[in-house]
């Protein structure tokens, strides 16, 4: 994929592994996204300039992530890409390098757009702590939701892919996106998934399929 | 250059140069074990007999109610468990401050859950101000100890231990329950507040020494005579066998001789103090549109500035605080290794978004007007840049 670049030595962050979890080390691309947001949403949108918005999050939780996107009707490519969030650091850089890399050299295509994936841009960023994953995720999340957004509002249906979370757990009422959350913030095994979520304790019957999704989940954003 | 201002006191202060000096010593030639019965052993002992002398002359106390140990989250811990577990026979009910220190209100909950223990935690109100009435309500016969910290470490808002510790007194009396004692974490408060054990009617008293211009790694709990602690570690006759190991010479030196400078100015650097923190606070509040001042407007510390902006998140400020060589603090959940949001503001009654938003900057010996004014002028242009990337618009009442 074109929007990978070779690390650059001296400005590996601690992306890699759990053990620098307490690490405070933010790359200098990242460094430069934060206190140089790109195509950032500085005014209110006009009604009709974009076609297609998401959203994701809830101040609530700590983060919340507002983009607005125009499509060409024609090519389906990203021609441009806004943003608003309530943010950390990583959200921030993260959300800022996400919007440089589907606009870039001539936009992507919504489909190569749906193939983003966090690691992709924290990987562009030069890595991001471990336990700022979320973070990138977020934006993630929230293109994902426009592009939903566009294919509604052109009427392709067909296209729209529905990210609804699923009880895997009827017992504790666990989701696959709980199990997701807590892959995460970092639990890569059955006994610490089971710690932050309870899930399967009293049904044990459930384990083999939370066992899958933590695989599932632990490629998707560890690789 | 770049200015530099730390305004960070709170998570730690540097080593004052006169602590330094007296230090140095048991860092070099004065290498004894005070538990040696040599001359090289007995010289460091001299000397350890002799800070814990001086730290009880200034706490009005008697040198053998003075414990060292590895600093306020030891205290902490030894104080409540240690009371918990040896006074359990009489009684298992526990009362604390639901916006305690972590070293407090986890060790409580452990009690709680791992102990059969039950715990009281008690709210306070929108300022952070816990009542006498409030503890007098939630005392019962069973109630063994009640740990009630002496200022908060976010937000600054000084509790009535005074009062509380009277009260607790009185009831200790009247219900013929000399069993239930009183603890305080004093740790934000050397320098600026009044330790005099005996005004405070406190039992157990726990200072460190990070936090008052002396070294990491040391602290002190306060324990009365006659009460009876058990120990969380074992292995030697140190410290009353209440804290065995090896002293942490240095530190002790250390501790010892920070705080009799820190008490000796206290009301000096507490008048000099209160104007630059109330400048603070006016110049970030008539300059910034949308904030909120966290703790009691009057009675907290005289270094405690703690103040809500809206609409942003506390971690990028922080780093673009950073950026212009101001170095503060934030009760947001990105700055905490649990991505948790500050306890202590979610518990004065107020929404998560506020508590992410909250800005702490804390005074020292340091801090002149120069920095405070440097502060006013570069947190407005960091604010209203983050505002402009932020989609979120906290409802007025919360700041209003």
């Amino acid at each position: 994929m074109t929007h990978k670049q070779d690390p650059q030595p001296g400005t590996q962050g601690d992306v890699t592994t759990a053990d620098n979890a307490k690490s405070w080390f933010y790359t200098d691309i990242v460094k430069d996204h934060f206190f140089n947001p790109r195509n950032f949403m500085h005014d209110e949108a006009q009604e009709g300039e974009y076609n297609a918005i998401g959203k994701v999050g809830s101040p609530a939780c700590g983060d919340e992530l507002r983009v607005w996107m125009k499509v060409d009707l024609v090519t389906e490519k990203i021609t441009d890409f806004r943003w608003k969030t309530f943010g950390c650091g990583s959200a921030i850089a993260s959300t800022s390098m996400a919007s440089v890399m589907v606009t870039e050299n001539g936009g992507m295509t919504l489909e190569e757009a749906r193939k983003l994936k966090p690691q992709d841009i924290m990987e562009r960023l030069g890595g991001l702590p471990q336990r700022k994953f979320h973070c990138s995720v977020l934006c993630d999340k929230a293109l994902r939701d426009a592009i939903n957004d566009y294919y509604r509002r052109s009427d392709q249906f067909d296209k729209i892919i529905v990210e609804a979370s699923r009880i895997i757990d009827p017992v504790s009422k666990v989701t696959d996106h709980d199990i997701e959350e807590a892959v995460l913030e970092g639990a890569h095994t059955l006994e610490l998934v089971q710690q932050k979520t309870k899930v399967g304790i009293g049904n044990p019957g459930c384990l083999p399929a939370v066992e899958e999704l933590i695989r599932f989940y632990k490629e998707k954003y560890f690789g | 250059m770049k200015r530099e201002v730390y305004l960070d006191h709170a998570a730690t202060t540097p080593l004052h140069p006169a602590v330094r000096e007296a230090m140095l010593p048991y860092l070099g030639e004065k290498f004894g074990n005070p538990s040696s019965f040599h001359g090289v052993g007995k010289k460091v002992k001299d000397d350890v007999d002799h800070a814990r002398e001086r730290v009880a002359r200034v706490l009005h106390v008697r040198a053998d109610e003075i414990l060292f140990t590895s600093g306020g989250t030891e205290s902490d811990n030894l104080a409540i468990l240690g009371y918990a577990r040896m006074n359990q026979s009489q009684g298992k009910h526990l009362i604390t401050l639901s916006i305690e220190h972590h070293a407090v209100l986890e060790t409580m909950m452990h009690l709680e859950k791992k102990e059969g223990f039950e715990v009281t935690y008690l709210e306070p109100d929108r300022d952070g101000l816990v009542t006498v009435e409030q503890v007098e309500a939630a005392l019962r016969e069973d109630t063994i100890l009640v740990s009630i910290m002496y200022a908060n470490n976010e937000i600054g808002t000084i509790e009535p231990i005074a009062q509380i510790g009277n009260v607790i007194q009185k009831w200790r009396e009247v219900h013929k329950r000399p069993v239930l004692k009183f603890h305080t974490d004093a740790c934000q408060t050397t320098g600026y507040l009044d330790l005099d054990v005996e005004k405070l009617h406190v039992d157990m008293f726990t200072l460190n020494g990070s936090k008052m211009y002396g070294p990491k790694g040391i602290g002190l709990l306060y324990v009365k005579r006659g009460i009876k602690l058990e120990p969380l570690q074992f292995g030697g006759s140190q410290e009353r066998a209440l804290r065995p190991g090896t002293e942490n010479i240095a530190g002790i030196i250390g501790m010892a001789t920070a705080l009799e400078l820190a008490q000796a100015d206290r009301e000096q650097e507490t008048q000099r103090l209160i104007p630059l923190r109330d400048r603070l606070i006016e110049g970030i509040r008539s300059s910034i549109p949308k904030t909120r001042l966290n703790g009691h407007p009057t009675t907290r510390l005289p270094n405690n500035v703690n103040i809500s902006i809206m609409d942003i998140e506390g971690e990028a400020l922080i780093l673009y605080l950073d950026a212009q060589g101001v170095y503060a603090s934030t009760g947001s959940a990105c700055t905490s290794a649990s991505l948790d949001p500050s306890h202590v503001i979610l518990a004065l009654g107020l929404p998560y978004e506020v508590a992410h938003g909250s800005l702490r900057l804390t005074l020292g010996r340091s801090t002149t007007q120069e920095d405070v004014d440097y502060v006013i002028e570069v947190l407005p242009s960091l604010v209203e840049k983050l505002r402009s990337i932020s989609p979120v618009h906290v409802d007025e009442k919360y700041f209003v």
